[in-house]
């Protein structure tokens, strides 16, 4: 089990109708790993996670997770599944530890272990002075993280996480980041989607670009920087802009590896910015404003994916 | 990996919709428990004053199977319609469950077997309220809970199946609008399906209902039904296997993509 991959997909695709949402992508995932599926919307992340999931059938191609055949064993690996989805789908009904509960009977588990893990999880998320109140009441945060500690009801060995902190204030997204890099700590599969570049970066020691439902780019996310981008970008401003925004792009030329002319400013991408600006300066442009950063997996996201708006 | 099997998956689903109705059962007692009564009381004795005898017995005693069955009919739609719809569409915790080794199967037989236990509290209820009214005329009486948990399954199946099909709740209002109501007015609830003309008794005949109300009056007055016993309970049966398919099938599609 140790060198097999906990999952495996060769030639992997869904379809809808006329639709192809996931168009034949591979993938290897090891134990332990933190693995995220970055993409703008419709790229075909939620799609793959949910065959990844043992919810959706494949169209075509092969999958295999935990060593089994996705479609023919589903219940013997969604046993072994911890999954957290996009849309929150807890009893709000119930109470918060009702909630996880009755979920680990879901899986078989006696009523005394139920129990017992539903005290020691809610701990582990911090809502343990909430065990007998209402779902309906919790914050997003709060709610994400009961989702997140019913997940783990089962001890599963591999975590599938669906855009785990869309919609969070920054508080909870940082309580939800340092929760789930504890879970990878102790050893805990994780497997995320995110259209944040932060918790990409933060989270992942592995990830795929998925753009149009295929594979784009692959690599941790610091190789994924030095292979699509480069060390530092220049971010400049004129006067005049945007008009004038073409005129300045053609007279940076050269100055880096690549110019990126936005509506309100010109990138230039660089591996040496304080060399750059010193050729800014030879070559007489006066920009209004300069900003030299590092660079980030949003400058690669968008070289890949362009800018063009995906609703 | 500590996973054991220590509960089968259908039980699961079961305690899901008990622990839930342990939090809302105040919201049915009036619907399970004093209704039924107050059709007694209003409809046997007040209606029944007037009636006089039907069929050899008095009428309280010849409504009682009728009303009796008639609660297991509306409380089984009844809580197959927008709960499930609300499970699929609202609480998702369909959705929730089919990431867990639970299956479509499993779930509509968690939902039905509750259906039969709130069926059943209700009906043994009723039961006991009736003897003090001396409804009952046989020992027979007592299969009555099982023929009207039949009955649940007979009827709560199917609905679950078109309520686990549709994308909206206003299909429901057809469905008691226009075969909910006249099953409860016709299906010799509260008179003889010989009243109705030749043209609409097969309507009677149709509806899974009559076939239990039939049942449990001739359990209740310790008489033969109106068709043998192994029709009535063959007819019942088949709405019941029938059901049952058309449900996991539409839980299947329903969670499939």
């Amino acid at each position: 089990m140790a060198d097999q991959p906990l999952i495996y997909a060769r030639g992997l695709v869904k379809r809808f109708g006329e639709f192809t949402a996931v168009d034949g992508i591979d993938l290897d995932v090891a134990p332990g790993e933190a693995f995220g599926f970055l993409g703008p919307n419709g790229a075909g992340k939620s799609s793959t996670m949910r065959m990844i999931g043992c919810v959706s059938t494949p169209t075509a191609g092969e999958l295999r997770i935990l060593g089994m055949d996705a479609v023919h064993d589903g219940p013997r690996i969604r046993a072994r599944l911890g999954v957290c989805p996009q849309l929150d789908n807890l009893d709000p009904d119930l109470t918060v530890r009702e909630n996880l509960v009755t979920y680990a009977r879901y899986f078989g588990l006696s009523r005394a272990e139920s129990r017992r893990r539903a005290d020691e999880l809610l701990e582990f998320v911090q809502l343990g002075d909430r065990a007998g109140g209402k779902v309906e009441p919790l914050s997003g945060g709060m709610k994400r993280r009961l989702t997140i500690a019913r997940a783990m009801v089962n001890e599963p060995d591999l975590v599938l996480l669906d855009e785990p902190t869309t919609g969070l204030d920054p508080q909870a997204r940082h309580l939800l980041w340092e929760r789930l890099f504890r879970l990878k700590q102790r050893g805990t599969t994780l497997v995320l989607t995110t259209h944040y570049m932060d918790e990409a970066e933060q989270l992942c020691d592995r990830l795929v670009v998925m753009d149009g439902g295929r594979i784009v780019a692959e690599g941790s996310p610091r190789s994924l920087i030095a292979t699509y981008s480069t060390a530092e970008v220049v971010e400049l401003r004129f006067p005049g802009m945007p008009e004038a925004g073409p005129r300045f792009a053609a007279a940076l030329e050269g100055v880096g590896k690549r110019v990126d002319p936005l509506p309100d400013r010109v990138l230039v991408y660089v591996d040496d910015g304080d060399a750059a600006l010193a050729e800014i300066q030879r070559r007489g442009l006066e920009p209004s404003s300069v900003l030299v950063r590092r660079s980030t997996l949003e400058d690669v996201f968008l070289h890949l994916t362009g800018r063009t708006l995906v609703d | 990996m500590a996973v054991t099997h220590g509960v089968h998956p259908t039980i699961a689903v079961l305690e899901r919709h008990l622990t839930l109705y342990r939090r809302l059962w105040q919201a049915s007692v009036f619907s399970s428990f004093v209704l039924p009564v107050l059709f007694l009381v209003s409809i046997g004795i007040g209606v029944g004053g007037y009636v006089g005898r039907v069929q050899g017995v008095d009428y309280l005693s010849w409504i009682v199977p009728g009303v009796l069955a008639s609660t297991a009919f509306q409380i089984a739609v009844g809580e197959s319609t927008y709960s499930v719809l609300g499970d699929f569409k609202w609480v998702r915790a369909y959705h929730a469950m089919r990431a867990t080794p639970v299956g479509p199967a499993d779930m509509v037989r968690g939902h039905l077997l509750y259906l039969v236990f709130r069926v059943t509290i209700a009906v043994v209820a009723f039961l006991v309220v009736v003897v003090f009214f001396g409804g009952l005329h046989s020992p027979w009486a007592l299969v009555t809970p099982l023929v009207c948990a039949l009955l649940t399954v007979s009827v709560a199946a199917p609905v679950t199946a078109f309520a686990a099909t549709i994308d909206h709740d206003s299909y429901f209002s057809l469905l008691f609008r226009f075969v909910v109501i006249p099953s409860t007015l016709f299906a010799g609830v509260f008179f003889p399906v010989e009243q109705l003309t030749a043209v609409l008794r097969p309507l009677a005949y149709a509806s899974p209902l009559w076939h239990a109300v039939e049942l449990c009056r001739a359990a209740t007055l310790g008489t033969a039904p109106a068709w043998p016993v192994p029709v009535h309970v063959g007819y019942l049966l088949v709405w019941a296997v029938a059901g049952l398919f058309l449900a996991v099938r539409a839980f299947r599609r329903k969670l499939e993509d």
